[in-house]
């Protein structure tokens, strides 16, 4: 792994009243990284993104920031700035006093100031605004000077917490892309908190996937998608059908297993001789024959559900023993789940390398 | 403002009696007060009559109330008011901010412990100052035991600083409360977020941002302190007349109600003086929320 800027270790926070927001975190995050914390709301993310700029004390484990403690060091003298989720524009301000502020106040000299103010609104094109008051901007306009505001003081680590939120759907993607071209252009660590996976999959090089204040899996967009560790990430990251089953007995490198609603089937792995296990199988792995098919995992069902999409179509099998299989038709041809009828007769099957083992 | 249109007979139902009541009781006396102060007592068969004026006569009174006599009282009276206004923001100021950072459940009752004071008649809450304050009272008592004292601390400017900011404390701790209150705290997050130390976060951001509470605050404490007749009877004595009090003494002991009435609408006159201020100032401040 290449430098890592931030190191979290052991890190705990509780709050008063019993609740333990973050539970014995450790992360490393490396130099340039698009870092991103996700998870569902309460998981804790936004907890460990404010034990990053200072804004939370962790109860305990340390948080080290380019190589130096934080634990002494106040919010106002970490090497770190944070993009609020309400962007906390000052709105007595101009946009070219905002993205002052933060120079003024640690004593930069005013030449200097003047022109990193207009390099960071040049960055994120805000020049011709750099006299408006916020309450005369939009929503994106104002998260552009939160931006340029942090960026100004050119931190270590930037860290954003759930930047698009408060977005609508259209400028949402282009804030996606103007984010990752930004961390590329400045090339400083950002750290982003988000609950919308999309946002996570397509804009962080490393994902860490949180539930209930820990960390579940920390790998790269595609791994996590993949090769998820556990249920919960399984099921967070996009759409799977998870079916339970038993490991009955090992041939070779093949397990045999029994799984509910599927009766015995193969898979490819190693060991767990007599563990109760989730075979997890995403949606587009899935294909669907009339005709029972010559190989991989399959089972008889009827067409419960159909939704049609255009490019995609999603449909519901549901096995004679109740079990639902979600299925994505990329519908390459003019006659594909168009022409399929709720309740017809279906196989549905799947190659036994496209299942995923799941043990927690 | 366009819905009084739609609905004219729910405007009126509402609309008619208070205004028929301050029309009444506040509009007419005042205009008999605005009459009065252009006119004099009458003067029949040589002898200044007690009860009957004669009006329009001029503007004697306001000439009158220009004596330096007056004026100096006048002054006074604004720098009296002015300093136990400041006095007020200042102690206010962090037990407003208190309150607003206090345990979610707490605040009622802090706030109640605010307001409690309202619930004591003024005249018995002034007359425990003086208690609290004489020669005999309690503060040089506990100063004796320490061996100082006893000082003098009554019917002097600095009981009816003291006294005044003992009453009119509330009406600054509560606009305050609220502007505070409805603040975002990611301002104050986001300033010490970029480097400013927790004095800067205060100087720059937070008392920008809750300036229309401030502003509220001065306003509804300076008035009624220019104004204030009880506090400055009780606690001052003779050196320490605010102009309320000699207003009172006018319409009271001297029975000169022309003269006390001139007296009143300059005082008015200063009132509205601090308001277009605080007009202006809202015109300037205009960008931020209030």
């Amino acid at each position: 792994m290449p430098d890592t800027i931030v190191s979290i270790r052991n890190v705990t926070k509780a709050f008063p009243g019993g609740v333990t927001a973050v539970d014995n975190v450790s992360l490393d995050i490396a130099q340039n990284e698009f870092f991103a914390l996700l998870g569902p709301s309460g998981c804790g993310k936004t907890t460990l993104l404010r034990m990053i700029s200072g804004l939370e004390t962790p109860t305990s484990g340390q948080i080290i920031i380019g190589g130096e403690d934080m634990a002494l060091t106040p919010p106002n003298r970490r090497p770190t700035n944070m993009v609020f989720q309400s962007y906390a524009v000052f709105p007595h301000m101009t946009v070219e006093q905002n993205v002052a502020y933060g120079l003024k106040v640690t004593g930069v000299p005013a030449d200097e100031t003047a022109r990193r103010v207009a390099e960071a609104l040049e960055m994120v094109k805000l020049t011709a605004l750099a006299a408006r008051k916020p309450d005369q901007m939009s929503g994106g306009q104002r998260q552009r000077v939160a931006l340029a505001r942090a960026l100004v003081k050119r931190p270590k680590v930037l860290l954003l917490d759930e930047p698009l939120s408060a977005l609508d759907a259209k400028l949402r993607d282009d804030m996606r892309m103007e984010l990752t071209r930004l961390q590329e252009t400045v090339g400083i660590t950002f750290i982003i908190v988000t609950h919308d996976q999309d946002e996570a999959l397509s804009m962080a090089s490393r994902i860490a996937v949180m539930d209930k204040g820990a960390v579940q899996q920390v790998a790269t967009p595609a791994e996590l998608y993949e090769h998820p560790r556990n249920r919960f990430v399984a099921d967070f990251i996009g759409k799977v059908n998870l079916i339970e089953a038993r490991v009955l007995r090992q041939i070779g490198r093949k397990l045999d297993c029994e799984a509910r609603g599927l009766g015995r089937l193969e898979l490819v792995n190693d060991g767990l001789v007599g563990a109760q296990i989730a075979v997890a199988v995403r949606p587009e792995k899935l294909k669907i024959s009339e005709t029972e098919p010559g190989a991989g995992i399959r089972v008889r069902g009827k067409v419960s559900a159909l939704a049609y999409y255009g490019d995609t179509s999603h449909v519901v099998i549901e096995t004679a023993d109740g079990l639902n299989l979600s299925v994505n038709v990329q519908n390459d041809r003019r006659s594909g789940a168009g022409a399929m009828e709720r309740g017809q007769s279906v196989w549905a099957h799947w190659a036994p390398e496209d299942s995923i083992v799941l043990t927690e | 403002m366009e819905s009084w249109k739609q609905n004219p007979r729910v405007f009126w139902t509402l609309g008619v009696p208070p205004s028929v009541w301050l029309l009444l009781f506040f509009i007419i006396p005042l205009g008999f007060l605005f009459v009065m102060s252009f006119s004099d007592k009458a003067v029949i068969d040589g002898q200044v009559s007690i009860t009957d004026y004669d009006y329009l006569t001029g503007f004697g009174n306001y000439i009158r109330s220009m004596d330096p006599l007056y004026l100096g009282i006048m002054w006074k009276s604004v720098w009296i008011s002015a300093l136990a206004t400041a006095l007020c923001l200042v102690l206010a100021y962090p037990v407003a901010f208190g309150i607003c950072f206090a345990a979610e459940r707490r605040k009622p009752l802090l706030l109640l412990l605010v307001v409690l004071p309202f619930w004591i008649n003024l005249l018995i809450r002034t007359y425990a100052l003086i208690a609290v304050f004489r020669t005999q009272g309690y503060v040089n008592k506990i100063l004796g035991v320490v061996g100082l004292g006893p000082y003098e601390m009554l019917y002097n400017n600095f009981a009816v600083i003291f006294g005044l900011v003992y009453v009119y404390m509330p009406f600054m701790v509560l606009p305050l409360y609220a502007t505070i209150e409805r603040l975002d705290k990611s301002f104050l997050e986001a300033s010490l977020d970029l480097g400013a130390s927790q004095f800067q976060t205060f100087l720059r951001v937070t008392v920008p941002l809750t300036m229309p509470g401030i502003v509220s605050g001065i306003i509804l404490v300076f008035i009624p302190c220019l104004g204030s007749f009880l506090t400055p009877d009780l606690l001052g004595g003779a050196n320490a007349l605010m102009i309320g009090n000699v207003i009172e003494r006018q319409f009271k002991a001297a029975n000169d109600w022309p003269f006390g009435s001139a007296l009143s609408f300059l005082l008015m006159y200063a009132t509205f003086g601090a308001l277009a201020l605080r007009y202006l100032f809202s015109l300037r401040s205009k960008g931020v929320d209030v």
